[in-house]
């Protein structure tokens, strides 16, 4: 069968009623209006209003604190300082899905207590009558620190003078204590085969090392946070955040309370990409709640959000590949620093898992550095470590492809992994769509159609770059009740982003052969649905969805037996299809799902499904893209032409928001590839913490993103599905980097390729 | 009989053995035989009843959810892996 490429192409392999087509989205109506619920909406009774002093300094030690004038200016109820914080069990481990750490650590990082590690660490905070007061107070807490040397790369951190950040953090290699005090927290490795015979038998070996840049998950909605601490000593929480769960617990652990006092209602949430995970200023609000009685709030502004919040990290990666001239990839080692900011923590171990997991490789040797420097502890972005690691390993492939005379496509379909290959990290791969992704990439007539012409005479050049990243399950729940017009309620404890509540929707409305529209979703708090971990790691409409699926299918069981109680016959007898109850072996006895709905309250009272999941069967996931680029080789500006990204989804439950997450997650690849960047002092001050100086693309910078769905069904879940939320960030760097080097001939080996970069590379091929 | 993955930066204490096979029907059991054959092994992967918090257990390609209580099978291949730091995006 021919496939005709247009715009958002969907190369469907099941059909189901409702799964796969596109529905508006349920809350749709709220987000256009304006009248959806975002945290800085939130008001409430006696409401005061909290702002955070922060640290001016990287790195110091915090001699003493002074809150006096602060307390004593009218206006102000209450100040915070991490002498508010309990200080008990500091060793207890504190992990809530996004990796471990001392409780210590969590509590530093909401308020620094000895010493300050980063600039914008918080320090102290205030609540006031009004937000002005709050801004006023905080000027006046006086702050004795002792200011000590930062350190701001992994490189750096790693030399033996180095400054250190933890007296009590010591290197650990998979469990053992080196018992060396250093800034490197952990070092870990995997191998596979012998990499040292494997490079023997190629017939080219190229390595190269990149260093890529600290980047922002540029989430549109700051950071926010209302808190009350009741007077019956419940705390309850109002935030934008991915993982209300991960909130509740991990304020509960910090705190020293019962995980049962605290109770978090998150609010629609204006976009995370895995930075709305971490604790900052929920502590700080709740402890100013408790010494004041009223409710505080506090919002970050967008230079706290960039100073105060996690980014992804820095990285040094290196990466040496040797293939023979028949193409065959014989050997790969990597060697990952990343920067874990402040405290333990990088995605260094996901880079890992994903830096050559696209191919079938038979010797790997991959070292991995978890080292701490004095920027903000990482948050997750979107496949976090995936782009660092592709950046290296696809632009060495590349370099491999150009030395040997191959084509770059044919070459990764011929060392693609498949169903069967092991990773180096050890897991074999179940069913997998490397293949079919490249496949259809070749087929897309992007591929073979001529390089566009220059648009402000430059040169123009293309690039392919692939990615893998490996998703999540994790625990989800689910409840359905049926409502008597045969509609139904869903409740579901993920906050909706990219429009996850019509995904989760659609599978249980599958089941029950309703429309969607039938479906009514909300996204509910802590008290009211069992646990779920957050929104993000690509689980969302896989987990999250199979809850749904699982509730659905709980109500359909009761509502088949109910209409065998209500016909006198067996159960087993009974069926429901496309939402008709009917007898198997009696064609006068059927109803639809509403009239059965309709008589439930007086045939034995309301049904209400539950779905409760930790499923297996996460479905690794790979993109790949095209990119056509013009670069300026006067000044070193990269514009890109058109661009093309292929995905496997397992199966899109509703296209358009996978087709969203697409050219999304593209987007933010070419911001991190041609842009964005923290920009530091050598005293570790952030020059760039606005939206002005720290440059995002917008839709005037790019050209419309083509997207291509593959459907390379999951064996482990229901409907198939993969997650679609994070693999397509990992390619665009270096797919850029490819393009730029096809265009001008130099390898570009930082990230961003900005004009500075693009010229420095230049200037260096030509010996300047 | 279960197929244990050693790490390679835990291959000291097995004499350099990649892989070993090992009796068991749960992942706590295959500790207690790597113990019993390669004292020490257990301090590396376990605090008390459960593992170190920056260690996770895959078997057979999935990451156990309920660490040292998982289930392992005849052809089992258990894999000791870092813990994903940084976590869902």
């Amino acid at each position: 069968m021919t496939t005709t490429y247009e715009p958002n192409v969907v190369l469907s392999t099941s059909e189901y009623s409702v799964v796969g087509t596109r529905p508006i989205r349920h809350d749709g109506t709220d987000k256009v209006t304006g009248r959806a619920q975002y945290g800085a909406d939130f008001s409430a009774s006696g409401l005061l209003y909290g702002k955070v002093l922060r640290s001016p300094h990287a790195h110091a030690r915090i001699r003493s604190i002074d809150t006096s004038r602060a307390e004593a200016l009218p206006g102000v109820s209450a100040v915070v300082t991490g002498a508010d914080m309990p200080s008990t069990r500091e060793s207890d481990p504190a992990d809530f899905g996004l990796g471990p750490q001392p409780m210590k650590y969590l509590r530093d990082n909401a308020i620094a207590r000895e010493k300050v590690l980063y600039e914008g660490q918080a320090v102290a905070a205030v609540a006031a009558a009004n937000v002005h007061v709050a801004e006023e107070a905080i000027d006046l807490i006086e702050v004795d620190y002792e200011v000590l040397p930062p350190v701001l790369t992994a490189p750096e951190a790693m030399a033996d003078d180095a400054p250190i950040l933890h007296e009590d953090l010591f290197t650990t290699e998979f469990g053992k204590n080196t018992g060396h005090n250093s800034n490197v927290a952990d070092h870990f490795q995997h191998r596979m085969g012998d990499t040292e015979k494997g490079f023997a038998q190629a017939d080219l070996v190229l390595e190269r090392e990149f260093d890529t840049a600290t980047v922002h998950q540029g989430y549109i909605e700051p950071m926010n946070v209302t808190a009350l601490w009741n007077d019956d000593d419940r705390i309850h929480v109002w935030m934008s955040t991915q993982g209300p769960f991960q909130f509740r617990d991990a304020i509960a652990l910090a705190l020293e309370v019962p995980q049962s006092q605290v109770r978090v209602t998150p609010m629609e949430i204006g976009g995370g990409f895995g930075g709305k995970f971490p604790l900052y200023h929920e502590l700080a609000a709740v402890l100013l709640s408790r010494k004041t009685g009223n409710p505080v709030k506090i919002t970050m502004t967008r230079k706290e959000v960039f100073e105060g919040t996690g980014p992804t990290p820095g990285s040094r990666v290196w990466v040496k590949i040797g293939a023979t001239r028949e193409g065959k990839i014989t050997a790969a080692e990597a060697s990952l620093k990343f920067e874990a900011g402040a405290f333990p923590g990088s995605p260094v171990g996901a880079a890992a898992m994903c830096v050559f997991s696209a191919y079938d490789i038979p010797n790997v040797l991959i070292d991995g550095y978890d080292v701490v420097v004095n920027k903000p502890k990482t948050a997750a972005y979107r496949a976090p470590g995936a782009t660092h690691a592709a950046m290296g390993a696809e632009t060495v492939i590349d370099e491999l492809c150009v030395g040997l005379g191959l084509d770059p496509l044919e070459f990764r379909l011929g060392n693609c992994a498949k169903e069967g290959t092991r990773r180096a990290d050890g897991p074999v791969n179940p069913k997998i769509g490397g293949i079919e992704t490249l496949e259809a990439l070749r087929d897309h007539p992007h591929w073979g159609a001529p390089l566009p012409d220059p648009k402000s005479g430059g040169k123009v050049g293309r690039g392919l770059a692939f990615g893998y990243w490996f998703n999540a399950g994790l625990h989800s729940a689910a409840t359905i009740s049926v409502n008597a017009d045969g509609t139904i309620n869903l409740l579901e404890g993920n906050p909706d982003i990219g429009g996850s509540r019509a995904a989760i929707a659609m599978q249980a409305a599958e089941v029950l052969g309703l429309a969607a529209e039938q479906v009514h979703p909300q996204v509910v708090d802590t008290d009211t649905i069992g646990f779920s971990f957050g929104t993000g790691g690509s689980r969302t409409a896989f987990a999250t969805g199979w809850a749904a699926y699982e509730a659905a299918n709980d109500v359909k069981r009761q509502m088949v037996d109910r209409a065998a109680s209500i016909w006198g016959v067996d159960a087993d007898s009974v069926e429901m299809e496309e939402g008709i109850i009917r007898s198997r072996t009696d064609t006068e006895l059927s109803m639809s799902f509403a009239e059965l709905a309709g008589q439930l309250n007086e045939t034995g009272g309301p049904i209400v499904g539950r779905g409760s999941v930790n499923p297996p069967g996460v479905g690794g996931a790979f993109a790949a893209n095209l990119v056509d680029v013009e670069v300026d080789p006067e000044t070193g500006k990269v514009d890109v032409l058109r661009f093309t990204v292929v995905q496997d989804a397992g199966k899109a439950i509703h296209p358009s928001y996978v087709e969203g997450q697409m050219q999304g997650g593209s987007v933010q690849g070419i911001g991190w590839g041609l842009n964005e960047e923290y920009h530091y002092t050598e005293g570790g001050h952030m020059n760039n913490s606005s939206f002005l100086d720290y440059r995002m693309p917008t839709s005037l910078d790019l050209p419309m993103i083509d997207t291509v769905i593959v459907e390379v069904a999951n064996p482990g879940h229901p409907y198939g599905v993969r997650g679609v939320g994070e693999v397509n960030i990992v390619p665009p760097p270096p797919a850029l980097a490819n393009a730029i080097h096809d265009a001008v001939g130099v390898r570009m080996e930082v990230l961003p390729m900005n004009p500075n970069a693009v010229m420095d590379a230049l200037w260096r091929s030509n010996g300047s | 009989m279960p197929t244990v993955f050693i790490p390679s930066l835990m291959q000291d204490l097995t004499g350099g053995e990649q892989s070993v096979e090992m009796t068991g029907s749960t992942v706590r059991e295959v500790i207690t035989g790597l113990e019993d054959r390669y004292p020490g092994i257990r301090d590396r992967l376990m605090d008390g009843f459960r593992l170190k918090g920056n260690i996770n257990v895959a078997v057979d390609g999935e990451v156990s959810p309920v660490g040292v209580l998982a289930e392992v099978g005849e052809s089992s291949e258990v894999h000791f892996l870092p813990a994903i730091a940084g976590g869902a995006g």
